[in-house]
Protein backbone atom coordinates (compact mmCIF):
# COMPACT_ATOMS: atom_id res chain seq x y z
CA UNK A 1 0.00 0.00 0.00
CA UNK A 2 0.78 3.71 -0.61
CA UNK A 3 2.95 4.07 -3.26
CA UNK A 4 1.15 7.60 -3.57
CA UNK A 5 3.55 8.44 -0.55
CA UNK A 6 6.98 8.89 -0.86
CA UNK A 7 9.84 7.72 1.25
CA UNK A 8 10.59 11.43 1.59
CA UNK A 9 6.84 11.89 2.89
CA UNK A 10 6.45 9.07 5.15
CA UNK A 11 10.04 10.00 7.04
CA UNK A 12 8.83 13.63 7.45
CA UNK A 13 5.55 13.11 8.39
CA UNK A 14 6.83 10.77 11.03
CA UNK A 15 9.75 12.24 12.39
CA UNK A 16 9.79 16.13 11.22
CA UNK A 17 12.79 18.33 11.62
CA UNK A 18 11.26 21.82 11.39
CA UNK A 19 8.64 21.02 13.65
CA UNK A 20 8.01 23.70 16.97
CA UNK A 21 7.90 27.81 17.40
CA UNK A 22 9.95 30.17 16.49
CA UNK A 23 11.01 32.24 19.94
CA UNK A 24 10.20 36.25 19.31
CA UNK A 25 9.42 35.16 15.71
CA UNK A 26 9.69 38.20 13.02
CA UNK A 27 6.97 36.84 10.70
CA UNK A 28 3.89 34.61 11.69
CA UNK A 29 0.97 33.29 9.56
CA UNK A 30 -1.45 30.88 9.98
CA UNK A 31 -4.23 29.13 7.27
CA UNK A 32 -6.51 26.49 7.01
CA UNK A 33 -7.61 24.14 4.14
CA UNK A 34 -11.03 24.64 4.16
CA UNK A 35 -11.68 21.65 1.47
CA UNK A 36 -10.48 19.21 4.26
CA UNK A 37 -9.27 20.77 7.20
CA UNK A 38 -5.54 20.83 7.44
CA UNK A 39 -4.20 24.02 9.17
CA UNK A 40 -0.80 24.97 9.54
CA UNK A 41 1.15 27.79 11.34
CA UNK A 42 4.32 28.83 10.36
CA UNK A 43 6.51 31.29 12.23
CA UNK A 44 10.08 33.24 11.42
CA UNK A 45 13.21 34.77 12.96
CA UNK A 46 15.09 37.06 9.64
CA UNK A 47 17.73 39.09 10.23
CA UNK A 48 19.53 40.97 7.95
CA UNK A 49 17.46 39.93 4.99
CA UNK A 50 17.98 36.18 5.57
CA UNK A 51 15.91 33.49 6.78
CA UNK A 52 17.54 32.73 10.71
CA UNK A 53 15.13 30.03 11.31
CA UNK A 54 11.97 28.75 10.25
CA UNK A 55 9.39 26.44 12.16
CA UNK A 56 5.93 25.29 11.73
CA UNK A 57 2.93 23.27 13.84
CA UNK A 58 -0.34 22.50 12.59
CA UNK A 59 -2.93 19.79 12.24
CA UNK A 60 -2.76 18.56 8.52
CA UNK A 61 -2.39 15.20 6.40
CA UNK A 62 1.37 13.69 5.43
CA UNK A 63 1.53 15.34 2.53
CA UNK A 64 1.03 19.00 4.12
CA UNK A 65 2.71 18.39 7.04
CA UNK A 66 5.77 16.96 5.05
CA UNK A 67 5.67 20.20 2.39
CA UNK A 68 5.68 22.67 5.32
CA UNK A 69 8.80 20.78 6.98
CA UNK A 70 10.67 20.59 3.43
CA UNK A 71 9.57 23.87 3.03
CA UNK A 72 11.11 25.47 6.41
CA UNK A 73 14.22 23.27 6.11
CA UNK A 74 14.81 24.71 2.08
CA UNK A 75 14.55 28.48 3.50
CA UNK A 76 16.03 28.44 6.70
CA UNK A 77 19.80 30.36 5.79
CA UNK A 78 18.22 31.44 2.63
CA UNK A 79 17.62 35.41 1.23
CA UNK A 80 14.58 36.62 1.71
CA UNK A 81 14.15 36.77 -1.97
CA UNK A 82 14.56 33.38 -2.55
CA UNK A 83 12.41 32.53 0.34
CA UNK A 84 9.35 34.59 -1.14
CA UNK A 85 10.53 32.86 -4.93
CA UNK A 86 10.32 29.49 -3.61
CA UNK A 87 7.78 27.50 -6.18
CA UNK A 88 5.44 24.68 -5.80
CA UNK A 89 7.50 23.11 -8.27
CA UNK A 90 10.49 23.14 -5.87
CA UNK A 91 8.57 21.73 -3.00
CA UNK A 92 7.03 18.77 -5.61
CA UNK A 93 10.45 18.01 -6.30
CA UNK A 94 11.42 17.36 -2.43
CA UNK A 95 8.66 15.07 -2.02
CA UNK A 96 9.07 12.78 -4.65
CA UNK A 97 5.92 11.75 -5.05
CA UNK A 98 2.98 11.59 -7.76
CA UNK A 99 0.69 14.10 -5.89
CA UNK A 100 -2.81 14.00 -7.62
CA UNK A 101 -4.22 17.25 -8.49
CA UNK A 102 -6.80 16.57 -5.42
CA UNK A 103 -4.21 16.94 -3.29
CA UNK A 104 -2.16 19.62 -4.63
CA UNK A 105 -3.41 21.94 -2.19
CA UNK A 106 -1.84 20.33 0.88
CA UNK A 107 1.29 20.88 -1.05
CA UNK A 108 0.57 24.73 -1.35
CA UNK A 109 -0.74 25.53 1.84
CA UNK A 110 2.74 25.79 3.51
CA UNK A 111 3.48 27.91 0.71
CA UNK A 112 1.04 30.18 0.59
CA UNK A 113 1.31 30.61 4.74
CA UNK A 114 5.03 31.68 3.84
CA UNK A 115 4.35 33.92 1.54
CA UNK A 116 1.64 35.37 3.81
CA UNK A 117 4.09 36.00 6.87
CA UNK A 118 6.72 37.05 4.71
CA UNK A 119 3.70 39.92 3.09
CA UNK A 120 2.54 40.82 6.19
CA UNK A 121 5.74 41.27 8.08
CA UNK A 122 6.16 43.72 5.38
CA UNK A 123 9.21 42.36 3.90
CA UNK A 124 9.87 43.32 0.18
CA UNK A 125 12.93 41.28 -2.13
CA UNK B 1 -30.04 -14.65 -3.29
CA UNK B 2 -28.32 -12.34 -1.42
CA UNK B 3 -29.14 -8.44 -2.60
CA UNK B 4 -25.68 -7.55 -3.47
CA UNK B 5 -24.96 -10.50 -5.67
CA UNK B 6 -28.58 -10.41 -6.89
CA UNK B 7 -28.53 -6.88 -8.33
CA UNK B 8 -24.50 -6.25 -8.70
CA UNK B 9 -24.56 -7.28 -13.13
CA UNK B 10 -27.30 -4.28 -13.33
CA UNK B 11 -24.41 -2.08 -12.48
CA UNK B 12 -21.61 -1.79 -15.37
CA UNK B 13 -19.05 0.82 -13.40
CA UNK B 14 -18.52 -2.10 -10.92
CA UNK B 15 -16.63 -3.82 -13.28
CA UNK B 16 -14.45 -1.18 -13.11
CA UNK B 17 -10.43 -2.24 -11.93
CA UNK B 18 -9.10 1.12 -9.69
CA UNK B 19 -5.36 1.05 -9.19
CA UNK B 20 -5.24 -2.67 -10.50
CA UNK B 21 -7.78 -3.64 -8.21
CA UNK B 22 -11.45 -3.97 -8.60
CA UNK B 23 -13.57 -1.30 -7.72
CA UNK B 24 -15.03 -1.23 -3.81
CA UNK B 25 -17.49 1.27 -4.07
CA UNK B 26 -18.55 2.45 -0.49
CA UNK B 27 -19.51 6.08 -0.97
CA UNK B 28 -22.78 5.57 -2.07
CA UNK B 29 -24.05 8.29 0.57
CA UNK B 30 -22.42 11.10 -1.63
CA UNK B 31 -23.47 9.32 -4.72
CA UNK B 32 -24.85 6.38 -5.52
CA UNK B 33 -23.90 3.68 -9.08
CA UNK B 34 -26.70 3.63 -11.39
CA UNK B 35 -27.89 0.15 -13.04
CA UNK B 36 -28.29 -0.71 -16.65
CA UNK B 37 -32.08 0.17 -16.62
CA UNK B 38 -31.99 3.82 -15.27
CA UNK B 39 -28.84 4.64 -17.79
CA UNK B 40 -30.78 2.61 -21.08
CA UNK B 41 -34.11 4.58 -20.17
CA UNK B 42 -32.07 7.62 -20.04
CA UNK B 43 -31.28 6.71 -23.32
CA UNK B 44 -33.90 4.96 -24.75
CA UNK B 45 -35.66 8.60 -24.03
CA UNK B 46 -33.27 11.01 -26.00
CA UNK B 47 -32.93 7.91 -29.00
CA UNK B 48 -37.03 8.10 -29.37
CA UNK B 49 -38.97 10.70 -27.35
CA UNK B 50 -37.04 13.70 -26.68
CA UNK B 51 -39.07 17.01 -27.33
CA UNK B 52 -39.76 20.06 -24.81
CA UNK B 53 -42.38 19.69 -22.81
CA UNK B 54 -45.63 21.01 -22.11
CA UNK B 55 -46.70 23.22 -25.29
CA UNK B 56 -45.36 21.38 -27.94
CA UNK B 57 -48.44 20.25 -30.43
CA UNK B 58 -46.86 17.07 -31.94
CA UNK B 59 -45.69 13.56 -31.38
CA UNK B 60 -42.52 14.17 -30.18
CA UNK B 61 -43.55 16.83 -27.74
CA UNK B 62 -46.87 14.68 -26.35
CA UNK B 63 -44.22 11.59 -25.57
CA UNK B 64 -41.88 13.67 -23.75
CA UNK B 65 -44.85 15.39 -21.47
CA UNK B 66 -46.35 11.91 -20.92
CA UNK B 67 -43.25 10.48 -19.49
CA UNK B 68 -42.18 13.56 -17.38
CA UNK B 69 -45.57 13.66 -15.88
CA UNK B 70 -45.31 9.74 -15.63
CA UNK B 71 -42.36 10.04 -13.97
CA UNK B 72 -43.90 12.26 -11.37
CA UNK B 73 -46.59 9.77 -10.23
CA UNK B 74 -44.26 7.19 -9.80
CA UNK B 75 -42.45 8.98 -7.47
CA UNK B 76 -46.31 10.16 -5.59
CA UNK B 77 -46.57 6.55 -5.18
CA UNK B 78 -43.06 5.64 -4.35
CA UNK B 79 -43.00 8.09 -1.38
CA UNK B 80 -47.08 8.10 -0.16
CA UNK B 81 -47.85 11.30 -1.37
CA UNK B 82 -51.82 11.77 -1.81
CA UNK B 83 -51.39 13.89 -4.57
CA UNK B 84 -49.87 14.31 -7.71
CA UNK B 85 -49.53 18.53 -7.31
CA UNK B 86 -47.42 17.58 -4.18
CA UNK B 87 -44.53 16.25 -6.51
CA UNK B 88 -42.29 19.04 -7.66
CA UNK B 89 -39.43 18.23 -9.33
CA UNK B 90 -36.40 20.28 -8.66
CA UNK B 91 -32.76 19.98 -9.41
CA UNK B 92 -31.60 17.89 -6.60
CA UNK B 93 -31.95 18.69 -2.67
CA UNK B 94 -30.36 21.84 -1.82
CA UNK B 95 -32.50 23.12 -4.92
CA UNK B 96 -35.21 21.84 -3.00
CA UNK B 97 -34.24 23.30 0.23
CA UNK B 98 -33.93 26.64 -1.66
CA UNK B 99 -36.79 26.87 -2.89
CA UNK B 100 -38.92 26.41 0.00
CA UNK B 101 -36.85 28.31 1.82
CA UNK B 102 -37.46 31.08 -0.85
CA UNK B 103 -40.91 30.42 -1.15
CA UNK B 104 -42.05 29.95 2.38
CA UNK B 105 -39.31 32.91 3.56
CA UNK B 106 -41.86 35.19 2.27
CA UNK B 107 -44.28 34.81 4.64
CA UNK B 108 -42.18 35.36 7.74
CA UNK B 109 -41.38 38.33 9.64
CA UNK B 110 -38.61 39.36 11.52
CA UNK B 111 -38.02 37.70 15.14
CA UNK B 112 -39.43 34.57 13.84
CA UNK B 113 -37.31 31.80 14.58
CA UNK B 114 -36.43 28.88 12.21
CA UNK B 115 -34.90 25.63 14.20
CA UNK B 116 -32.54 23.20 12.67
CA UNK B 117 -30.22 20.97 13.87
CA UNK B 118 -26.41 19.97 15.05
CA UNK B 119 -26.26 17.41 12.01
CA UNK B 120 -27.90 19.32 9.48
CA UNK B 121 -25.57 19.04 6.15
CA UNK B 122 -24.43 22.31 5.07
CA UNK B 123 -27.60 22.08 2.29
CA UNK B 124 -30.01 22.07 5.14
CA UNK B 125 -28.30 24.62 7.37
CA UNK B 126 -26.92 27.61 4.86
CA UNK B 127 -30.29 28.52 3.04
CA UNK B 128 -31.73 29.16 6.58
CA UNK B 129 -28.89 31.11 7.65
CA UNK B 130 -29.53 32.92 4.86
CA UNK B 131 -32.55 33.32 4.87
CA UNK B 132 -32.67 34.54 8.88
CA UNK B 133 -29.78 36.59 7.53
CA UNK B 134 -32.01 37.98 5.21
CA UNK B 135 -35.46 38.56 6.95
CA UNK B 136 -33.89 39.49 10.30
CA UNK B 137 -35.12 35.86 11.60
CA UNK B 138 -33.24 33.81 14.13
CA UNK B 139 -31.78 30.73 13.35
CA UNK B 140 -31.95 27.87 16.69
CA UNK B 141 -30.24 24.44 16.46
CA UNK B 142 -31.27 21.35 18.55
CA UNK B 143 -28.45 19.93 20.04
CA UNK B 144 -26.88 16.82 20.18
CA UNK B 145 -26.72 13.79 23.11
CA UNK B 146 -25.26 10.54 23.30
CA UNK B 147 -24.06 8.82 20.27
CA UNK B 148 -25.25 11.41 17.94
CA UNK B 149 -28.89 11.34 18.94
CA UNK B 150 -31.31 15.02 18.67
CA UNK B 151 -31.62 16.59 22.48
CA UNK B 152 -35.46 16.27 21.83
CA UNK B 153 -36.02 17.60 25.24
CA UNK B 154 -34.05 20.76 23.84
CA UNK B 155 -36.19 20.57 21.02
CA UNK B 156 -39.36 21.28 22.73
CA UNK B 157 -37.81 24.29 25.04
CA UNK B 158 -36.64 25.78 21.23
CA UNK B 159 -40.03 25.76 20.06
CA UNK B 160 -41.57 29.69 20.92
CA UNK B 161 -44.39 31.01 20.29
CA UNK B 162 -42.23 32.74 17.06
CA UNK B 163 -41.03 29.27 15.80
CA UNK B 164 -42.23 28.94 11.72
CA UNK B 165 -40.34 26.46 10.99
CA UNK B 166 -38.12 23.12 12.10
CA UNK B 167 -36.04 21.82 9.43
CA UNK B 168 -34.07 18.27 10.50
CA UNK B 169 -32.79 15.57 8.69
CA UNK B 170 -34.77 12.03 8.31
CA UNK B 171 -31.34 10.79 8.25
CA UNK B 172 -27.58 12.32 9.41
CA UNK B 173 -24.77 11.98 6.59
CA UNK B 174 -22.61 11.42 8.79
CA UNK B 175 -23.82 10.06 12.15
CA UNK B 176 -26.31 7.60 10.43
CA UNK B 177 -28.81 8.37 13.57
CA UNK B 178 -32.33 8.11 12.09
CA UNK B 179 -34.36 10.89 13.60
CA UNK B 180 -37.77 10.18 15.25
CA UNK B 181 -38.92 12.68 12.28
CA UNK B 182 -42.49 11.66 13.02
CA UNK B 183 -42.54 13.14 16.62
CA UNK B 184 -40.79 15.80 15.87
CA UNK B 185 -43.55 16.86 12.79
CA UNK B 186 -46.41 15.79 15.42
CA UNK B 187 -45.41 18.62 18.29
CA UNK B 188 -44.51 20.96 15.69
CA UNK B 189 -47.65 20.52 13.94
CA UNK B 190 -49.36 21.07 16.98
CA UNK B 191 -48.08 24.43 17.71
CA UNK B 192 -48.99 25.24 13.95
CA UNK B 193 -45.27 25.00 13.25
CA UNK B 194 -43.85 24.16 9.02
CA UNK B 195 -41.87 21.16 8.98
CA UNK B 196 -39.10 20.16 6.00
CA UNK B 197 -37.64 16.91 6.07
CA UNK B 198 -33.94 16.01 4.15
CA UNK B 199 -34.53 12.86 3.09
CA UNK B 200 -31.57 12.83 1.10
CA UNK B 201 -29.89 9.71 2.98
CA UNK B 202 -33.18 8.04 4.05
CA UNK B 203 -35.53 7.52 0.43
CA UNK B 204 -32.53 5.56 -0.89
CA UNK B 205 -32.64 3.11 2.25
CA UNK B 206 -36.00 2.91 3.80
CA UNK B 207 -39.68 2.94 2.98
CA UNK B 208 -40.85 6.46 3.20
CA UNK B 209 -44.49 7.70 3.56
CA UNK B 210 -44.35 11.53 3.68
CA UNK B 211 -48.47 11.24 4.25
CA UNK B 212 -47.87 9.17 7.47
CA UNK B 213 -44.63 11.16 8.64
CA UNK B 214 -47.29 14.18 8.54
CA UNK B 215 -44.31 16.44 7.54
CA UNK B 216 -44.68 19.96 5.20
CA UNK B 217 -42.12 19.48 3.39
CA UNK B 218 -39.82 16.42 2.21
CA UNK B 219 -36.66 16.98 -0.11
CA UNK B 220 -34.52 14.50 -1.63
CA UNK B 221 -32.01 13.71 -4.65
CA UNK B 222 -32.03 11.36 -7.73
CA UNK B 223 -28.67 10.72 -7.89
CA UNK B 224 -28.34 9.39 -4.42
CA UNK B 225 -30.95 6.73 -5.05
CA UNK B 226 -29.57 4.76 -8.33
CA UNK B 227 -31.11 7.68 -10.70
CA UNK B 228 -29.62 10.91 -12.53
CA UNK B 229 -27.95 13.65 -10.94
CA UNK B 230 -29.75 17.36 -11.81
CA UNK B 231 -33.15 15.81 -10.52
CA UNK B 232 -34.32 15.94 -6.86
CA UNK B 233 -37.74 16.38 -5.30
CA UNK B 234 -39.82 18.46 -3.00
CA UNK B 235 -42.73 16.78 -1.94
CA UNK B 236 -44.67 20.22 -0.60
CA UNK B 237 -48.69 19.20 0.95
CA UNK B 238 -51.11 20.22 -0.95
CA UNK B 239 -52.64 22.80 1.46
CA UNK B 240 -49.54 24.30 2.24
CA UNK B 241 -48.41 25.13 -1.46
CA UNK B 242 -51.19 26.29 -2.54
CA UNK B 243 -51.04 29.64 -1.05
CA UNK B 244 -47.52 29.99 -1.45
CA UNK B 245 -46.44 32.22 -4.30
CA UNK B 246 -43.47 30.83 -6.67
CA UNK B 247 -39.94 30.88 -5.72
CA UNK B 248 -38.36 32.02 -8.91
CA UNK B 249 -39.85 33.23 -12.49
CA UNK B 250 -39.77 31.69 -15.67
CA UNK B 251 -41.61 30.12 -18.04
CA UNK B 252 -43.69 26.89 -17.32
CA UNK B 253 -44.81 28.59 -14.26
CA UNK B 254 -47.65 30.78 -15.43
CA UNK B 255 -51.07 30.68 -16.57
CA UNK B 256 -50.98 34.37 -18.80
CA UNK B 257 -48.41 37.02 -18.63
CA UNK B 258 -49.05 41.12 -19.07
CA UNK B 259 -46.23 42.83 -19.40
CA UNK B 260 -46.56 44.11 -16.00
CA UNK B 261 -48.00 41.26 -14.42
CA UNK B 262 -48.55 37.46 -14.28
CA UNK B 263 -51.47 34.83 -13.28
CA UNK B 264 -49.22 31.72 -11.26
CA UNK B 265 -50.14 28.08 -13.34
CA UNK B 266 -51.26 25.31 -10.84
CA UNK B 267 -49.30 22.83 -8.53
CA UNK B 268 -47.15 21.88 -9.53
CA UNK B 269 -45.70 23.74 -12.36
CA UNK B 270 -45.97 26.84 -10.49
CA UNK B 271 -42.70 26.10 -8.83
CA UNK B 272 -40.54 24.20 -12.06
CA UNK B 273 -40.19 27.37 -13.94
CA UNK B 274 -38.03 27.02 -17.26
CA UNK B 275 -38.00 23.94 -19.19
CA UNK B 276 -37.64 20.71 -16.55
CA UNK B 277 -34.83 17.70 -16.36
CA UNK B 278 -36.92 15.71 -18.56
CA UNK B 279 -34.32 13.08 -19.07
CA UNK B 280 -33.78 12.77 -15.38
CA UNK B 281 -37.20 12.49 -14.43
CA UNK B 282 -37.75 9.59 -16.94
CA UNK B 283 -34.21 7.97 -15.21
CA UNK B 284 -35.24 9.26 -11.60
CA UNK B 285 -38.77 7.07 -12.44
CA UNK B 286 -36.53 4.09 -13.96
CA UNK B 287 -34.35 4.09 -10.51
CA UNK B 288 -37.99 4.62 -8.31
CA UNK B 289 -39.21 1.28 -10.24
CA UNK B 290 -35.54 -0.63 -9.80
CA UNK B 291 -35.72 0.01 -6.37
CA UNK B 292 -39.99 -0.82 -6.37
CA UNK B 293 -39.09 -4.18 -7.91
CA UNK B 294 -36.36 -4.75 -4.99
CA UNK B 295 -38.54 -3.76 -2.20
CA UNK B 296 -37.48 -0.95 0.07
CA UNK B 297 -37.94 -2.99 3.48
CA UNK B 298 -35.84 -5.99 1.58
CA UNK B 299 -33.16 -2.70 0.23
CA UNK B 300 -33.18 -1.83 4.23
CA UNK B 301 -32.35 -4.74 5.42
CA UNK B 302 -29.74 -5.91 3.42
CA UNK B 303 -28.01 -2.74 4.48
CA UNK B 304 -28.65 -2.77 8.07
CA UNK B 305 -26.78 -6.31 7.77
CA UNK B 306 -23.58 -4.54 6.06
CA UNK B 307 -24.04 -1.71 8.75
CA UNK B 308 -23.91 -4.07 11.95
CA UNK B 309 -20.91 -6.40 10.08
CA UNK B 310 -19.06 -2.67 9.51
CA UNK B 311 -19.84 -1.57 13.20
CA UNK B 312 -18.43 -5.09 14.44
CA UNK B 313 -15.76 -5.23 12.18
CA UNK B 314 -14.19 -1.71 12.52
CA UNK B 315 -15.50 -1.55 15.98
CA UNK B 316 -12.76 -4.84 16.94
CA UNK B 317 -9.92 -2.93 14.93
CA UNK B 318 -7.43 -1.38 17.78
CA UNK B 319 -7.10 2.88 17.19
CA UNK B 320 -10.27 2.90 15.10
CA UNK B 321 -12.81 5.77 16.41
CA UNK B 322 -16.63 5.01 15.04
CA UNK B 323 -18.61 8.03 14.71
CA UNK B 324 -22.74 7.76 15.77
CA UNK B 325 -24.77 5.58 16.76
CA UNK B 326 -23.65 1.63 17.47
CA UNK B 327 -27.02 -0.29 16.78
CA UNK B 328 -27.46 -0.65 13.51
CA UNK B 329 -31.55 -1.00 14.02
CA UNK B 330 -31.47 3.06 14.53
CA UNK B 331 -28.45 4.02 12.12
CA UNK B 332 -29.22 4.20 8.38
CA UNK B 333 -26.60 2.63 5.54
CA UNK B 334 -23.71 5.06 6.94
CA UNK B 335 -20.43 4.56 9.10
CA UNK B 336 -18.18 7.27 9.88
CA UNK B 337 -14.59 6.43 11.61
CA UNK B 338 -10.96 7.46 12.13
CA UNK B 339 -7.87 5.53 12.67
CA UNK B 340 -5.66 7.00 14.90
CA UNK B 341 -2.61 9.02 13.92
CA UNK B 342 -3.99 9.33 10.38
CA UNK B 343 -5.67 12.25 8.58
CA UNK B 344 -8.84 11.03 6.90
CA UNK B 345 -7.50 11.83 3.35
CA UNK B 346 -3.68 10.17 4.06
CA UNK B 347 -6.20 7.13 4.83
CA UNK B 348 -8.37 7.21 2.21
CA UNK B 349 -5.84 7.80 -0.43
CA UNK B 350 -4.30 4.46 0.76
CA UNK B 351 -7.66 2.54 0.78
CA UNK B 352 -7.85 3.90 -3.18
CA UNK B 353 -5.12 2.28 -4.00
CA UNK B 354 -6.71 -0.76 -2.91
CA UNK B 355 -9.64 -0.19 -5.20
CA UNK B 356 -11.77 1.16 -2.51
CA UNK B 357 -13.85 4.32 -2.26
CA UNK B 358 -14.80 5.91 0.88
CA UNK B 359 -15.67 9.02 1.16
CA UNK B 360 -12.73 11.65 3.45
CA UNK B 361 -13.30 14.99 5.25
CA UNK B 362 -16.08 17.12 6.86
CA UNK B 363 -19.03 16.00 4.93
CA UNK B 364 -20.58 18.83 4.15
CA UNK B 365 -20.90 19.20 8.37
CA UNK B 366 -18.97 21.07 9.51
CA UNK B 367 -20.50 22.39 12.98
CA UNK B 368 -21.24 18.61 13.69
CA UNK B 369 -17.53 18.48 13.14
CA UNK B 370 -16.35 21.10 15.46
CA UNK B 371 -19.12 19.40 18.12
CA UNK B 372 -17.72 16.20 17.78
CA UNK B 373 -13.51 17.82 18.12
CA UNK B 374 -12.10 17.02 14.37
CA UNK B 375 -11.28 17.91 11.33
CA UNK B 376 -12.97 15.40 9.80
CA UNK B 377 -13.62 11.16 9.08
CA UNK B 378 -13.74 8.25 7.05
CA UNK B 379 -16.75 6.98 5.79
CA UNK B 380 -18.15 4.10 4.34
CA UNK B 381 -21.98 3.89 2.83
CA UNK B 382 -24.07 1.45 1.15
CA UNK B 383 -26.28 0.47 -1.66
CA UNK B 384 -28.41 -2.48 -2.90
CA UNK B 385 -25.16 -3.41 -5.13
CA UNK B 386 -22.68 -3.78 -2.07
CA UNK B 387 -22.30 -7.33 -0.19
CA UNK B 388 -20.51 -8.06 3.22
CA UNK B 389 -17.12 -9.39 0.97
CA UNK B 390 -16.96 -5.82 0.43
CA UNK B 391 -16.79 -4.66 4.25
CA UNK B 392 -14.51 -7.87 5.06
CA UNK B 393 -12.37 -6.67 2.62
CA UNK B 394 -12.58 -2.78 4.12
CA UNK B 395 -12.03 -3.76 7.86
CA UNK B 396 -8.65 -6.02 6.72
CA UNK B 397 -7.08 -3.16 4.51
CA UNK B 398 -8.36 -0.79 7.48
CA UNK B 399 -6.14 -2.57 9.95
CA UNK B 400 -3.31 -2.27 8.17
CA UNK B 401 -3.46 1.84 7.50
CA UNK B 402 -1.92 2.61 10.75
CA UNK B 403 1.53 0.91 10.07
CA UNK B 404 1.19 2.33 6.05
CA UNK B 405 2.32 5.57 6.76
Amino acid sequence: MGVLYSSIIRERYRHPRRYGEVSDPDAVFEDVNPLCGDRIRMTFSLTDGLVDDARFTGDSCAICAASADLLAELVTGRKLSEAENVATEDLLRLLEADIRPTRMKCVTLPLHVLKSALAQAGVRA
Amino acid sequence: MMLGKETRGDFPILRRVINGKPLVYLDSAASSQKPRQVIEAISAYYEQSHANVHRSIHTLGEEATARLESARDSVREFIGASHREEIVFTRGTTDAINLVAQAVGRTFKPGDEVIVTEMEHHSNLIPWQMLCRDRGLTLKAVPLVGEGFLDTEAFERLLTLKTRLVALAHVSNVLGTINPVAQIVTRARARGVLTLVDGAQAVPHLPVNVSELGCDFYVFSGHKMLGPTGIGVLYGRREVLEPLEPAWGGGEMIKEVWIDRAQWNDLPWRFEPGTPPIAEAVGLAAAVEYLGKLGMERVAAHERELTRLTLDRLGALDGVTIYGPRNPEIKGAVVAFNVAGLHPHDAAALLDEEGIAVRAGHHCAMPLMRRLGIVGTLRASFSVYNSPDEVEFLADRVATLSSAL
